[in-house]
């Protein structure tokens, strides 16, 4: 169903041996630390607000900041040309204290949505954290958007304030802005004294703000986070972290990344998506580790350069980056120091075993896969850095996260009987993965979605839409999506927001699409497009087709393939059957066809 | 391969992969991944269009080379 799937039994499992670690891994026994471990002890970890509640900024920044820690490297960001730029826990508790004070200047309150679309720049970071220091809501977006997924996301998150850059601004938001009526700030990280109409200019409001505002007295339950996901149908779905995440942020980055004071940590996940705001912002610096920010796009050699010269220690990355390093060959690593290299971990997609292992010829690290979602907020299951890998499973769930499997039906929905989700007991199984609602960083909600907020949860267990098996050792194998979501490059795309777009062309009368396989990506996205009348196919109306869902979606959401057809398949209420229109391309069963309209010729 | 087919063979690719970019803006110092926003996938494809339609490998060890729209036209214009 999707890459990473190969049969397991090929790959030799990889053993560890602590004793010869650089440092004492943090989870050494997997199973009396699972005994021991309660989300109350690790919530022991953290320091609290002076006065009695909890926020994030005040774990990840003030409390080090405070302390021994403060002049502690906190962020060191790479830029384009190698050379690096520095914050310490101090001077981050400082900066982002005057964002937090220019929030309040500006009006904006408790719970209201600020929203950032922008590359990895310092100004990013101290906004996600600031945002949270102000007690108001953080909502990342993806700088590759296209203003439409931006609009969206605006819009469903009433966003009062943005912090973007004029180039984007002009590109993506100007044209949309009377469309965001809630939206009444934005500030532009690069005016440079002069910003746009209807801009203000950030370093200008930072410099009259002062630097040693009081955090807001948030409560654990309070929302911090807003991270939009994709699912089959409808608008995305706006995920509602509280403070109270840190908790597991803190306990996940103790164990699943074995993160220690003095690592270097380099997670390459952008933060416009949540591992980029979960473990490339919040969990290094709530331990107080130096995390290294590349504020350029991949690129094979910078990164061979940037693990070898910052002495990265701990690196989290992704299937799709390994697997265009692995494209380039192990011996680009060759010539580069990577001694200080001693923990590499992957989330996305499921990591094929085959990169697992060549890691080991790469880094001279084997690859932790681990596996967790947007709804999770952090790692819930994972290969651990002292612990046994079997290459091409996910790995076991975190201390404090019991996973299930519960069985599906003909269709492929779960299995409910008497409101409690009918469980896979068998190894190696097939069933719909599933977590034991309740540890700290769940979703609260999805924003204004309550409903659909509900219908993910079964007598207590949060439904996750992913399909696995567990072997007999209580491993994870990754099967593949339980729905039409797409998967691509480690981030979910909902198939109802493309084929939407794709229907806006003059020429497209319905659009059918779905995820085909890709070596590097896992999935890319392929629509099927039935013309209207009066329209032929031709090479040039494909790439118009193309040209103009890429300027409404952006790169990482378009189609990357146009296939015209005559004839969508579609339910006899004239839903469009995603599942045959992949089964077809794929050369796979059709399965169950008794519902469908007509018989139609592929597509 | 002369300056001017490389010219062709490049906008062509580009034109293939990410048809969402304006002719105007194939500057030759537009940079293919931060100016023209292509992304990783795009840039993977492009250079496997290029491979096709002009028989020219282009290997990742010289990928810095071709990160520019005039980068590539020159990259072809010596190996073509």
């Amino acid at each position: 169903m999707t890459a990473g799937t190969t049969q397991p039994t090929r790959w030799p499992r990889i053993s560890k041996d602590p004793q010869a670690f650089p440092v004492e891994p943090n989870l050494a026994d997997y199973h009396s630390v699972c005994r021991a471990f309660s989300w109350d002890s690790a919530r022991q970890a953290l320091s609290g607000l002076p006065g009695g509640g909890l926020n994030i900024a005040h774990e990840a920044v003030d409390r080090h900041a405070a302390g021994p820690r403060a002049g502690h490297e906190a962020l060191r960001f790479v830029r384009a040309d190698g050379s690096t730029h520095s914050l310490s826990y101090r001077e981050l508790a400082e900066q982002t204290s005057r964002f937090a004070a220019v929030l309040a200047q500006l009006g904006i309150g408790r719970t209201e949505r600020v929203f950032s679309l922008m590359g990895r720049t310092p100004e990013l970071y101290v906004a996600v954290l600031g945002t949270l220091k102000n007690g108001s809501v953080f909502c990342p977006l993806f700088s590759a958007f296209g203003p439409e997924p931006v609009r969206q996301r605006l819009q469903l998150g009433s966003g009062r304030l943005l912090v973007t850059t004029r180039a984007l601004y002009r590109k993506k938001v100007a044209r949309i802005r009377d469309a965001l009526p809630d939206l009444k700030f934005v500030l532009l990280i690069d005016a440079d004294g002069e910003p746009e109409p209807g801009t203000l200019d950030l370093a200008g409001l930072m410099e009259a703000a002062p630097g040693d505002a009081r955090i807001a007295s948030t409560q654990g339950e309070d929302m911090a986070l807003l991270h939009f996901t994709s699912g089959t149908t409808g608008t995305p779905k706006g995920a509602i972290h509280v403070h109270e995440a840190v908790t597991a942020h803190y306990a996940t980055g103790l164990y699943a990344l074995d993160l220690h004071p003095e690592d270097v940590y380099w997670c390459t996940a952008d933060p416009g998506w949540v591992t980029g705001t979960s473990y490339g912002v919040i969990a290094p610096l709530v331990h107080g580790v130096t995390t290294v920010v590349d504020q350029e796009e991949m690129d094979a050699d910078r990164w061979y350069r940037i693990l070898a010269e910052q002495r990265v220690t701990v690196w989290y990355t992704a299937p799709t980056a390994l697997r265009m390093l692995m494209k380039a060959g192990a011996d680009r690593a060759s010539g580069h120091d990577l001694s200080a290299l001693r923990f590499v971990a992957s989330v996305g997609e499921p990591l094929n075993p085959e990169v697992v292992v060549w890691g080991r010829e790469a880094f001279g690290q084997p690859v932790h896969d681990n596996w967790w979602q947007t709804e999770t907020g952090g790692i819930m299951i994972a290969n651990f850095a002292a612990t046994e890998i079997r290459p091409g499973s996910m790995g076991r769930p975190l201390p404090g996260v019991e996973a299930a499997l519960v069985q599906r039906d003909g269709n492929g929905k779960a299995v409910i009987v008497d409101s409690e989700p009918v469980l896979v007991t068998e190894p190696d199984t097939m069933g719909e993965l599933a977590l034991r609602a309740g540890w700290p960083s769940m979703f609260r909600g999805y924003l204004h979605e309550e409903e659909r907020y509900r219908s993910c949860f079964a007598g207590g267990w949060y439904l996750t839409g992913d399909v696995a098996k567990r072997d007999a050792d209580g491993y994870y194998w990754f099967v593949g999506r339980g729905d039409d979501v797409i998967k691509s490059s480690g981030h979910l795309i909902g198939p109802f927001e493309v084929e939407s777009s794709l229907m806006e062309h003059q020429a497209v009368a319905q659009a059918g699409v779905i995820g085909v396989p890709d070596p590097v990506a896992g999935e890319v996205v392929k629509a099927f497009v039935e013309l209207r009348n009066g329209w032929e196919p031709s090479e040039e109306l494909r790439l118009d087709i193309i040209g103009f869902a890429r300027k409404r979606l952006g790169a990482a959401v378009a189609p990357r393939m146009v296939e015209f057809t005559t004839a969508l398949p579609r339910t006899r209420s004239g839903k469009i059957l995603r599942r045959l229109l992949k089964a077809r391309e794929l050369g796979l069963p059709e399965g169950d066809t008794s519902t469908i309209e007509t018989p139609q010729e592929a597509p | 391969m002369n300056g001017h087919d490389a010219r062709e063979a490049v906008h062509r690719a580009i034109n293939q992969v990410a048809p969402d970019v304006e002719p105007a803006d194939l500057e030759a110092e537009a940079r293919l991944r931060q100016d023209l926003e292509l992304d990783s996938l795009d840039f993977l494809r492009l250079v496997e269009t290029i491979d096709t339609s002009t028989g020219v490998n282009i290997p990742e060890r010289d990928y810095p080379q071709v990160s520019t729209v005039g980068g590539l036209i020159a990259y072809l214009t010596a190996h073509g």
